[in-house]
């Protein structure tokens, strides 16, 4: 029997979040017109500083970066039936790692200092979500809750080491010294010189590569090796993971750690491709909007892409709108993006049964349409 | 009582009309139908029960049952149809309305508060006013008549937690009364219950025929039908394929009707020639998660060529003896020897187990044996995609996996056969079908299997008997665990009979009866004991 509610998969993929980004752009219009401006002028703003021009589709691509890297991190964890809160701390220790590895063998040629700076913050990525997913395996230890309190200690411990340890002396500034250019990761307008295509000047760099190549990986992982297909069953069904003899516990601590280590490559876009030098609070929020990519990207790969151009989008075309229009500041840049979490991520399903009505209403040669046919449950 | 009064007098207000020399029965169906997008689950459905009797409702899994008794408590609403309640034409918009007609129904699973007492859950959505006070004392005094007049005591200060199921569905009974059921609808009520509570359900249901209420009872179980039905409807494909006196049919009759084919009853086998043990278990104890022992000191051997069955009611250990076999749950204490290896000491998991040839069907398909969001192709390989055939290194092979299914499903009759589609799509025949495929497809020596034909429909347990006996045939060693006893007695070679977590003795199929084997469940010794 098809329950009433179902939609073609095409419709549940591509449909439903186009709806739900026109349904949040429309409440935001609405709180744009109570703040005196014109929606229109706004939403085209919008658009044209985050994909008009070369400098938009730079910054827009190069926020999306850190999101696809967050994004893959919370779905990984997503899939293992793991709610990874943690990404923001697990990419700013990471971070660390990166930086500590550029800091020190600056001196070193970039072909060898990339692959120990990709390694190193994989590296303190993984060992920073390893404790959570420990106590998570062993102890039973609520792995959101673990998460959320290693979030405050990486920020504490983060903001004891740029005070004391890392910073420039004779700075005021918490950061550290600025990389040498050998640990610079190349920007996406040397790259597209060298074959000869001219892109303007934007901190989009060759980790966004990185952050696609990720993808790819996470997708091979998940869907086409047995350890992926272990890392499923347990998350869906960790009785039927017992059953099958997969050990729960082994599959909660590889998870965390591939999401650890995934959440880590946020520091070779923010620290090697744009602020060449390790700062405070340098992921600023990136791990928790991964969690929005995600739910909107349905925890796959290719979702998660589109989802953080779109996020990357909006951070840009914020930017430019409180720029040029006075009246709408950074808040209600904030406002909107919460919008478009709150529609896209939090309530996807609002307009899932009326399109499904829609749907079958056109289908089903009803001869009495009896209106508000209660949904079985 | 006063609506037994109303009911009685309704006819005679009503004698002007055509039909005004009989009494207008309790429930009347006109024409339902009930569309689901591309699926008629409901077609012209129409029969009617009488006050003071027992109607039964029988048909496949998919047949259109739950649907149609949906549609009279108001959970869906019919496409078209009329529903009539004592010759009255009533529309039921909703579970309320169907209350306000006098209709209740008991649900498969049930709809209770499990942290509330028994009264407090009775009158839940009933409570007469914002004070609880009151309106408890007056349900309590109420509850009390209730349980005299039809035999329903339950213990009202319990919590329904600490029920077993069995009262836990006597209080969605009384619930109904309570809030004035004459028409009480049950779907697949014996589904959870063991024998006994099966017979004392019976029991009730008699004495609610007596008082005059019209009871409806869905069920795809034909014994139950033959042992409490007065008149029964048999439906298949969504409509009605026959409506009979359940006094001039027979079980193989119905069956026919139901699947549209004959059936055996009773499949035909051989007589076993056991040969040497495959696995023996020695004073096997396991303990459940509070540290209660639920199997204590169990020894048994299984023999190649066998079929032993564990009969008994629910909830004696066998669950956990079987989980405890195949590597799920950890015994506290004993040994469990298979192909030379001690497995309990060596602490060998589900897939090391696997690999050592004991193979498992489990009781509990939806929460053990497969992942209900997988394809069927991804359920075709649970437990075993780390084997060679289905990858190569660290990848898995998609056109392996998928054409394994497609072979176990062809092997199997599974329909349809799609490997792609969510295994959730399937009936539980289906999927019980694929189950079984995928065990027996590792070729195990030992296979055990947890009720092997729970919620399938009855041409599915004749392929999957036959399958078993098949399995027996070919050298294997088979555990049978099955709250039906009439499942044992057609299976088993050998049968083990399980009370409070002992075997309470051993019988030799040929000289198992009912009775035997009713006591030894029921906790008295047989001469066989351990």
């Amino acid at each position: 029997m098809s329950a009433p509610g179902t939609l073609p998969r095409w419709a549940e993929l591509g449909l439903l979040p186009v709806i739900n980004l026109v349904a949040a752009l429309l409440i935001s219009g609405v709180v744009i017109m109570l703040l005196g401006e014109s929606p229109v002028a706004a939403f085209k703003l919008m658009a044209a500083g985050s994909v008009g021009t070369q400098e938009g589709i730079g910054y827009t691509l190069y926020y999306a970066t850190n999101f696809i890297f967050t994004g893959l991190a919370v779905a990984v964890a997503y899939h293992a039936g793991l709610f990874n809160i943690g990404a923001e701390g697990q990419a700013y220790i990471g971070g660390l790692g990166t930086a500590l590895v550029c800091l020190w063998l600056g001196a070193w040629p970039f072909w060898a200092v990339l692959p120990l700076a990709v390694l190193a913050g994989a590296g303190f990525g993984a060992v920073w979500a390893f404790i959570p997913a420990y106590l998570q395996a062993k102890r039973g230890s609520h792995i959101v809750i673990t998460t959320i309190m290693f979030n405050f200690i990486a920020a504490s411990l983060m903001t004891y080491l740029l005070v004391n340890v890392l910073i420039k002396p004779g700075q005021q500034s918490p950061e550290s010294r600025e990389f040498s250019v050998n640990a610079w990761m190349p920007s996406a307008t040397d790259v597209l010189a060298r074959v000869g295509v001219g892109f303007a000047a934007t901190p989009l760099n060759l980790a966004f590569g990185f952050a696609l190549g990720a993808a790819v990986l996470v997708w091979l992982l998940v869907w086409r090796t047995r350890w992926g297909y272990a890392l499923r069953v347990a998350g869906e069904n960790p009785a039927a993971a017992v059953f099958a003899g997969i050990a729960p516990p082994r599959v909660i601590i590889g998870a965390m750690l591939l999401s650890g280590a995934l959440a880590g490559g946020l520091g070779l876009n923010e620290l090697m491709g744009s602020q060449h030098r390790i700062l405070m609070d340098f992921p600023s929020g990136a791990g928790f909007v991964g969690i929005a990519v995600a739910l909107m990207g349905r925890n796959h790969p290719a979702g998660i892409i589109v989802a953080a151009v779109l996020f990357g989008a909006l951070y840009q075309g914020g930017s430019q709108l409180s720029f040029d229009m006075p009246k709408i500041n950074r808040d209600m840049v904030v406002v909107i993006q919460g919008l478009v979490i709150l529609l896209c991520g939090a309530m996807e399903n609002v307009f899932k049964a009326p399109l499904a009505k829609l749907w079958h209403g056109c289908l089903a040669r009803d001869p009495k349409p009896t209106g508000g046919t209660p949904a079985p449950r | 009582m006063s609506d037994d009064a109303r009911s009685a007098t309704a006819p005679g207000r009503n004698s002007g009309g055509a039909a005004g020399a009989a009494r207008a029965p309790a429930l009347e169906l006109r024409a339902i139908d009930k569309r689901f997008g591309a699926v008629q689950a409901n077609r012209a459905i129409s029969f009617s029960v009488a006050a003071g009797s027992i109607h039964g409702l029988i048909g496949e899994n998919g047949a259109g049952k739950s649907t149609l008794m949906n549609i009279i408590y108001g959970f869906h609403r019919a496409d078209s149809g009329e529903i009539l309640v004592h010759g009255r034409k009533v529309d039921i918009t909703s579970p309320q309305a169907a209350i306000a007609a006098g209709i209740g129904m008991v649900h498969q699973h049930f709809m209770l508060v499990e942290n509330f007492t028994v009264l407090e859950n009775v009158v839940l959505g009933v409570e007469g006013g914002a004070l609880l006070a009151g309106g408890l004392t007056a349900a309590r005094r109420e509850l009390e008549k209730l349980a005299r007049d039809y035999g329903l005591a339950v213990p009202l200060d319990s919590m329904i937690s600490e029920l077993s199921v069995g009262l836990q569905q006597r209080v969605e009974i009384l619930k109904a009364l309570y809030r004035g059921a004459e028409i009480l609808i049950l779907d697949e009520p014996t589904a959870v219950l063991a024998p006994q509570e099966a017979d004392q359900l019976f029991k009730m249901l008699g004495r609610l025929r007596e008082q005059g209420k019209a009871v409806i009872l869905g069920t795809h179980k034909l014994r139950e039908i033959m042992a409490i039905t007065d008149r029964v409807t048999v439906m298949r494909q969504g409509a009605v394929v026959a409506e009979v006196m359940t006094k001039e049919t027979s079980p193989r009759g119905l069956a026919e009707k139901m699947v549209g084919r004959a059936v055996l009853m009773q499949v035909d086998k051989c007589p076993a020639t056991p040969g040497a043990a495959l696995l023996s278990v020695t004073d096997l104890e396991v303990r459940d998660r509070l540290g209660v022992p639920r199997v204590k000191g169990v020894s048994f051997e299984l023999r190649a060529g066998e079929i032993v069955g564990v009969a008994g009611v629910a909830g004696n250990g066998q669950s956990e003896l079987l989980e405890a076999l195949a590597g799920i749950r950890a015994p506290s204490r004993g040994e469990i020897r298979l192909g030379g290896r001690e497995l309990v000491r060596e602490q060998l998991d589900a897939r090391a187990r696997r690999a050592l040839g004991l193979a498992h069907v489990p009781e509990d398909r939806l929460r053990l044996g497969v992942v209900a969001s997988f394809s069927a192709e991804a359920n075709a390989m649970l437990g075993y995609h780390d084997r060679p055939r289905y990858g190569r290194g660290l990848f898995l092979d998609g056109v392996a996996s998928f054409a394994g299914c497609e072979a176990k499903m062809k092997e199997f009759d599974v329909r349809p056969a799609q490997p792609a589609l969510r295994i959730s799509a399937f009936s539980g025949g289906n999927q019980q079908k694929l189950v079984l495929a995928r065990e027996i497809d590792a070729d195990p020596t030992v296979l055990l299997v947890g009720q092997p034909t729970r919620g399938v429909d009855i041409g599915a347990i004749e392929f999957i008997h036959r399958r078993l006996i098949a399995l027996r045939d070919a050298g294997k060693a088979l555990l049978v665990v099955s709250v039906e006893l009439d499942e044992i007695l057609g299976l088993a070679d050998r049968i083990l009979v399980m009370n409070g977590g002992e075997i309470m003795g051993e019988l030799a199929r040929a000289e198992a009866t009912e009775e035997k084997i009713g006591l030894m469940m029921a906790g008295v010794r047989g001469e066989g004991g351990a």
